[in-house]
């Protein structure tokens, strides 16, 4: 029997918790005290204009800097990532090019060691760009692919930091020698030294981690002992995680249950009161808004507002039937009243209609209050992925532990569409990007012709995009390869290659133009369709009419079929997501005018949403055709973002949380996967961008993730403001 | 042959119109013409498209998980103007364990409405004013039905969600509100009373319909008045929201 099972021990330990949030203790003088200091100093780095401080000399890894503190005398847990609080450092394996250029960018200069260490030193980066073909780097340049993770750390893979607290390192290096030992009784492979190669990597990592907890004054060899050690020792397995990694999303786990079982004996005993647990869950999550990466402007413009997804998820059923809320999810989620609302991290309540209702009560309570939580269905995913996975990044599920995904970033599908009728050339380039063929000539577009070409041009798409992500994670695993994340989970892993797009709702909806419409493409003088003339009306995706939300279900499922039948990266299960994140604002504006009548520039909806204004019969309508995407064929996440003003949600404070509930509840029953919850007014966000400095903690979700709203650029703000908001009271 | 609705529009997402999420059907055709109405799209007899009950029943029925706790609102416009097809649309509803609301200003004959109001599941009355003249100069009628509604639903036990709008210069005067809920405190009947401070998020379809909007500047009432309009009904021992 395998030694390591974090579900086992907490299935057979941890206390179901039905009550409500009563016995929740507010912020302590220390945590006060504390937490005023580390807003000064998110002031202080807003003032410099998003960033304090940064690295130019040291290459980060786990033990590459001392010991670091806020106020020492006051933390009850320690641990930073740099020698100082928000100082950014630099990890150059991933490309040192954009290193470099976010130095730079910053008014730094990147040291000569460091630019002579990366003269000898071939990066992530390099590796991908020896190996891309000429179609994936045009496919590329045309952003027909964007977002792809071949100049920086891929990230989306969560270590089981619980391992660190239940263990101890020693014991996890115990069984990584033996794991080792598996892989001498056969013959010499690329694959078998690739294997024994990445678990002495890991061997070593481990070793490092004990180093640094050390430097802290830690002893973490053996396993944890109680509360506020299980924190410590996982925070130190995530922060080693994040020192060695600037992956895109550093996602937590799943690690409030099992921190509640601690807390549960120590209460009991009399070790620690309320007020103590509390106090070290706010310092922890504290540690966890802290976290920082150096990044690029072009980063910023993609990824908008800072977000580094610390993703913890909660709550959720376990496969027993009783469910898996305790006193310790609560105490997280209430870290957003004691310390004020904030994005990371990412708060993914995994939602069961099974969920007690005093914490269904609860989460509602804190999202109308903080707009701070995403939602998650557990009844959806329970079943392939059982009660201990988490969410990576926004809306990807895995195994804690036993499942990583190779992260795809995603294609924008309404350039597809736009490719199928010019014959593959781009409609802003003019460039021809894929094999030439026949373009669409006929002066109105006929549904049917459109479709065929789009069929071909989604297989030719699923080809691309495959082969430029096995470049990347062969690349990845070779150059920039996550030491201590993989050192904290099994040796056998299922993988995925978790692709993505961009543009269903313009999909759909053009689509649906063509068909139900007299759609009329007018043509430059090389016969490139750069805008569309449309007759008559049509129905449009986000009012739950089947005539075009089966073009959307179908559009998904094609291009799903034709994902699966690439090769894939170390025989990965290909899979999905329809999510942007912030990134619909740069796709949007590198796509032409499109069939539907969005014209050249404007932004694609968010994620699975409708787009801006087109659901017209209300949330309920555009709830219904989200979730009518198909999960099976969207493996990787299905993300929604509902926003509302808190009026329209209920009259009393009492309604409403408890429509917000119904909502929720329904939401899952009918199938959907995630949904972002908002309950703000436009006006509150009109006014913050003319006074940022008024509203240092609005927190608002955008597509899978939460932002400052004051951190996002002009344009997003803009984009936020201008999409649906449920108004109608 | 089915009796056909005359409906204006559906909202999918309705929060604020009785009991938890409710499905909203907005009926075509109004007799009153109130000054601050914020649907002058309903007036019309004419407008919006003809519906069998089960066509409505349809389009709602998707939505079912949704509306647990909550249920279907009937407003417009008037509902009531149609009360025989209201009476069919609502027993069509609950075949389907659907909770029925209906939203009205009581501006029908009771002899003309009384069956559709036992069909109903409950009643959101707005009572534009307790003064007669007042009344008449805010929605063109006397109230008189309306005060018969009330004492209908009081008789026949039909729970009650009393709306008032408080509109400056015309429904914002304390004595008035004074009297009005000296008047409800009697009523068994009435759950909840809302009242609801005048807004400008109509102004727009007055202009689309141009219409001349008499409240254009009017401004609404503040925080403080809105407490102390509350506190008035909830003295008289009133559940206000």
């Amino acid at each position: 029997m395998n030694v390591i099972n974090v579900r086992r021990f907490i299935q057979e330990n941890y206390t179901p918790y039905d009550g409500d949030g009563t016995f929740l203790a507010g912020p302590t003088e220390r945590t006060t005290k504390l937490w005023d200091e580390v807003m000064d100093l998110m002031r202080q780095e807003r003032d410099a204009g998003g960033v304090l401080d940064f690295d130019t000399k040291i290459i980060s890894d786990i033990t590459s800097h001392a010991a670091g503190y806020i106020d020492k005398d006051l933390e009850q847990i320690v641990g930073l990532q740099t020698d100082k609080p928000l100082k950014r450092s630099i990890m150059p394996f991933g490309g040192i090019r954009v290193v470099r250029t976010s130095v730079e960018e910053h008014g730094g200069k990147l040291d000569p060691e460091v630019e002579k260490i990366f003269k000898y030193r071939k990066t992530h980066n390099d590796g991908v760009f020896d190996v891309y073909t000429d179609e994936i780097k045009t496919a590329r340049s045309n952003k027909l692919l964007t977002g792809l993770p071949d100049a920086y750390g891929r990230g989306r893979i969560i270590g089981d930091y619980r391992r660190v607290a239940l263990y101890g390192v020693d014991l996890l290096i115990e069984e990584k020698k033996k794991a080792i030992q598996q892989y001498v009784h056969y013959d010499m492979s690329d694959d078998l030294l690739r294997k024994r190669e990445e678990l002495s990597e890991q061997i070593r990592a481990l070793g490092e981690l004990k180093e640094m907890a050390a430097s802290y004054g830690f002893d973490i060899s053996k396993p944890a002992q109680d509360t506020k050690e299980a924190i410590q020792w996982l925070y130190f397995g995530y922060l080693a995680a994040i020192k060695e990694q600037n992956g895109a999303a550093m996602s937590l786990g799943r690690t409030s249950t099992f921190l509640d079982i601690y807390a549960e004996r120590d209460l009991k005993s009399g070790k620690y009161t309320e007020s103590e647990i509390q106090e070290m869950v706010d310092h922890f999550i504290m540690k966890l808004r802290m976290v920082r990466f150096l990044r690029t402007r072009q980063y910023d413009t993609l990824f908008s507002g800072d977000p580094t997804w610390v993703t913890e998820a909660m709550a959720g059923m376990g496969m027993d039937g009783r469910h898996m809320v305790t006193k310790m999810t609560f105490r997280y989620l209430h870290t957003l009243i004691n310390l004020g609302p904030a994005p990371e991290p990412n708060m993914t309540v995994l939602w069961s209609e099974r969920l007690p209702e005093n914490f269904k009560k609860y989460a509602a309570e804190i999202s109308i209050k903080t707009s701070a939580i995403q939602y998650e269905n557990d009844d959806l995913m329970r079943p392939d992925l059982g009660d201990d996975y988490g969410i990576a990044c926004c809306v990807s599920p895995m195994r804690i532990g036993k499942q990583m995904q190779y992260f795809g970033a995603r294609a924008n599908l309404a350039k597809a569409l736009m490719y199928a009728i010019n014959g593959g050339r781009d409609e802003l380039t003019g460039e021809q990007v894929t094999a030439k063929y026949e373009a669409i000539t006929s002066e109105y577009l006929d549904f049917d012709e459109v479709k065929e070409k789009f069929e071909v041009m989604m297989r030719h798409l699923a080809k691309v995009y495959m082969n430029a992500l096995y470049c990347i994670h062969y690349m990845h695993d070779k150059y920039d390869y996550e030491r201590i994340e993989m050192a904290l989970m099994d040796e056998d892993m299922k993988r995925t290659t978790a692709c993505g797009i961009a543009g269903l709702s313009v999909v759909a909806d053009s689509l649906s133009a063509i068909k139900y419409a007299k759609v009329r493409p007018v043509r430059d003088e090389s016969g490139l369709a750069v805008d569309f003339e449309i007759d008559g009306d049509f129905p449009k995706y986000g009012n739950n009419d089947d005539r075009v939300d089966e073009l959307a279900q179908w559009a998904v499922s094609y291009f799903m079929d034709a994902l699966r039948q690439q090769q894939t990266y170390r025989r990965s299960i290909p899979t999905q997501s329809v999510l942007t994140i912030t990134s619909n604002v740069v796709y949007g504006k590198s796509t032409g005018s499109t069939p539907d009548g969005r014209k050249k520039g404007v932004p694609l909806a968010p994620g699975a949403n409708p787009m801006h204004g087109r659901d017209t019969n209300g949330a309920l309508a555009s709830l219904s055709s989200v979730a009518k995407i198909p999960f099976e064929d969207a493996q990787d996440g299905i993300s929604y973002t509902f926003t509302i003003v808190p009026q329209a949600l209920g009259k009393t404070p009492e309604d409403q949380k408890r429509n917000l509930v119904t909502l929720i509840d329904a939401y899952t029953i009918k199938q959907g996967h995630h949904i972002n919850v908002n309950v703000l007014n436009r006006e509150t966000l009109k006014d913050a961008m003319e006074h940022p400095e008024n509203y240092p903690q609005l927190t608002i979700r955008v597509s899978g993730y939460a932002v400052n709203f004051v951190k996002l650029s002009r344009e997003q703000q803009l984009d936020v403001i201008s999409r649906t908001f449920h108004e109608k009271f | 042959m089915a009796v056909l609705g005359r409906i204006h529009s559906f909202e999918s997402f309705g929060a604020v119109d009785g009991p938890g999420i409710r499905y909203v059907v907005f009926f075509q055709g109004c007799p009153l013409r109130c000054i601050y109405c914020h649907n002058p799209d309903t007036w019309s007899p004419e407008g919006g498209r003809e519906y069998t009950a089960e066509e409505i029943v349809e389009r709602i029925l998707p939505y079912r998980p949704f509306l647990r706790g909550g249920g279907v609102t009937l407003t417009g416009g008037e509902p009531l103007l149609q009360s025989e097809f209201v009476c069919e649309l609502i027993r069509a509803l609950h075949v389907h364990d659907l909770h029925v609301a209906v939203d009205t200003a009581g501006s029908i004959p009771l002899d003309k409405c009384a069956a559709a109001v036992d069909e109903a599941d409950m009643l959101l009355l707005d009572i534009k004013a307790l003064d007669e003249k007042l009344c008449r100069m805010i929605c063109g009628n006397s109230g008189i039905h309306a005060k018969e509604l009330l004492y209908y639903c009081e008789k026949k036990h039909k729970p009650v969600w009393l709306r008032h709008v408080v509109v400056p210069d015309y429904t914002l005067n304390f004595d008035r509100l004074r009297a009005l809920a000296n008047f409800l405190r009697t009523f068994n009947c009435i759950e909840r009373v809302e009242l609801l401070p005048f807004h400008q998020m109509g102004s727009y379809k007055w202009e689309a319909a141009r219409k001349q909007y008499a409240l254009r500047d009017k401004r609404t009432p503040d925080a403080e008045e809105m407490d102390k309009a509350r506190q008035i009904f909830r003295s008289a021992g009133l559940q206000v929201q």
